[in-house]
């Protein structure tokens, strides 16, 4: 127990408080949100679509402001805290015109650092996702899977202390998704990040996260939170264990118990 | 545009026209067909020869009047373009003008242009019109075409520190730079191929226009100037000529865009074997 300590952290590195989000049309996407994001976690929020996950990681970015509410920074002020901050969207949103290399490049490139003092950041970036032999390559001569991985290349390129995911791997196959999961965990062993990852996926959840928070359709908020397995004590056959089965139990019953009282 | 690698591509219009310029040959020799009326292919080849001094500095000046069309098209087309996606207020002011001027011919005020400037600034100014639209709609379309997440990425990794306007301009003109600018190209490309044909048929229509009101030197010119003379073979030489000069500026503006988005872009690939 002393070893995996499940005691919070004195300060987390990011947190959302009485965060209200009302859009331009009217509709309210989060009331009443409250999420407190610990350095080094792998935190999941899972929710039904549309409950307002995407906003969440908009509002963490600082590519959308609260209604109401803030987003606070302990430990580093608001104007640096963009650049630690990694975003990978669900969809590639890589630069059809740029070969691999450039689109790792563009959060160097326009933070001002040349090609050839990038370099060595693409490089290392690159052969982080297994893509060392593809720099030279275009997106539309890559699979869904790599375009993925060069999206995810990008977002490490800064080397972010946050890692914000929204449902990246939702349009991908079992095998491949598999594959991503267990590259994830191991990048974020090897990079120390911080990584906040948005699915829909029960079994997705269970298997990567340290912490899950489950949202309420919308207005979304945040109505439970289950422990996951913690990072230095994942066995290598997770998956297959009882413990993964029993972690997929009981989120799946968090999550039916709350949609039926949102019906009822 | 990918190279035919299938030679029957190349093989089979070519092998049709020959066809057909043997069947007219043929034609005009057995039923003796006076060349004023229909001139036998021979006969506008050999008055191509003979008229040459005369066809080329035709062919010249309207080679000349669309490529300095199509060149001030794009530099304003594109300039416009930029200067609208830069600023709203710009947008919003000048556009709607844009669009009616798009979509009334202006190819009907050539008459106009000639009253009041000398010849061949008109003709070049309606070669300008006609190919300058189609550039500017195309390329702003291209700005504004950029994958949404793209720009929030930019935003997110290159938005300024401070909020002055300066800042703001400045994190628009590198969104410009860097993101922009290579999503329009594809845009851009398709409308230089509409406007370079446009700027040649703009340039025929205000030599045709100015050809009767005074002198003239252009290919349109000498169409009409050998029909009042009934020379047709030559009004058939100066024909041929205008259609190389659309097939040439075609292939070449083809060709420009094939270079530019070989390697990346869905309308340039080669289907997959
Ligand atoms: N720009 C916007 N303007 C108006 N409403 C919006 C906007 N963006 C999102 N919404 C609304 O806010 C709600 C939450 O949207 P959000 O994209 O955060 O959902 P989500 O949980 O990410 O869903 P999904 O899992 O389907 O991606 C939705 O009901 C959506 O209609
Ligand atoms: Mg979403």
């Amino acid at each position: 127990m002393l070893l995996h300590p499940m005691i919070e952290p004195a300060s987390p590195l990011a947190s959302l408080h009485g965060i209200t989000k009302v859009f331009a049309n009217g509709v309210t996407a989060l009331a009443g949100f409250d999420l407190d994001i610990r350095a080094g976690e792998f935190l999941s929020l899972l929710g039904p679509s549309g409950c307002g996950k995407s906003t969440v990681l908009r509002l963490i970015a600082g590519l959308a402001e609260p209604t109401t509410g803030h987003v606070a920074w302990p430990g580093s002020t608001h104007e640096d805290h963009r650049s630690e901050i990694g975003f990978v969207f669900q969809e590639p949103t890589l630069m059809p015109w740029a070969d691999v290399a450039d689109n790792v490049w563009l959060p160097l490139q326009l933070r001002g650092v040349s090609r050839h003092d990038a370099r060595e950041r693409i490089a290392e970036s690159l052969s982080l996702v297994g893509l060392e032999n593809f720099a030279k390559a275009y997106p539309r001569e890559l699979s869904g899977g790599m375009k993925m991985r060069v999206s995810i290349a990008r977002a490490l390129s800064l080397k972010p202390r946050l890692l914000l995911m929204d449902e990246p791997f939702a349009a991908l196959d079992e095998i491949t998704r598999f594959r991503l999961n267990d590259d994830l965990l191991r990048l974020q062993n090897d990079l120390r990040c911080t990584v906040v990852f948005v699915t829909h996926s029960v079994y997705e959840s269970a298997y990567l996260s340290s912490r899950i928070a489950v949202m309420s359709p919308r207005p979304g908020r945040i109505v439970a939170e289950v422990m996951g397995e913690t990072p230095g004590s994942r066995a290598k056959d997770f998956r297959t264990s009882t413990r993964y089965a029993a972690l997929c139990g009981e989120i799946s019953r968090i999550l039916l118990e709350h949609m039926a009282e949102e019906r009822g | 545009m990918a190279p035919a690698s299938n030679p029957w591509k190349l093989v089979l219009p070519l092998a049709v026209f020959a066809a057909a310029v043997g069947a007219w040959e043929a034609t005009v020799r057995l039923q003796g067909i006076p060349p004023y009326i229909l001139p036998a292919p021979s006969l506008i080849g050999a008055t191509m020869i003979a008229d040459w001094p005369l066809l080329r500095a035709s062919l010249l000046t309207t080679l000349g009047t669309t490529l300095l069309g199509l060149a001030l098209a794009v530099a304003g087309g594109v300039f416009l373009a930029l200067l609208l996606s830069l600023s709203r207020i710009v947008e919003y002011s000048l556009y709607p003008f844009a669009i009616v001027l798009q979509v009334t011919p202006v190819i009907a005020i050539a008459p106009l242009l000639l009253i009041y400037m000398p010849q061949d600034v008109a003709v070049l100014t309606c070669a300008w019109l006609v190919a300058f639209f189609p550039v500017l709609s195309n390329t702003m379309l291209g700005l504004q075409s950029v994958d949404r997440n793209l720009m929030e990425l930019f935003q997110l990794y290159g938005a300024p520190a401070s909020r002055t306007p300066l800042a703001l301009f400045r994190s628009r003109l590198k969104a410009l730079w860097y993101l922009r600018r290579p999503a329009a190209l594809p845009a851009f490309l398709t409308g230089l191929r509409i406007a370079g044909g446009l700027s040649l048929i703009g340039a025929v229509v205000a030599e045709m226009a100015a050809g009767s009101a005074g002198a003239g030197s252009g290919l349109a010119y000498r169409i009409i100037e050998s029909q009042y003379r009934l020379n047709i073979p030559r009004l058939f030489a100066a024909l041929v000529l205008l259609a190389l000069t659309g097939i040439g500026l075609y292939l070449l503006l083809a060709g420009l865009s094939h270079r530019f988005l070989r390697r990346w872009h869905e309308s340039a690939l080669a289907p997959e074997k």
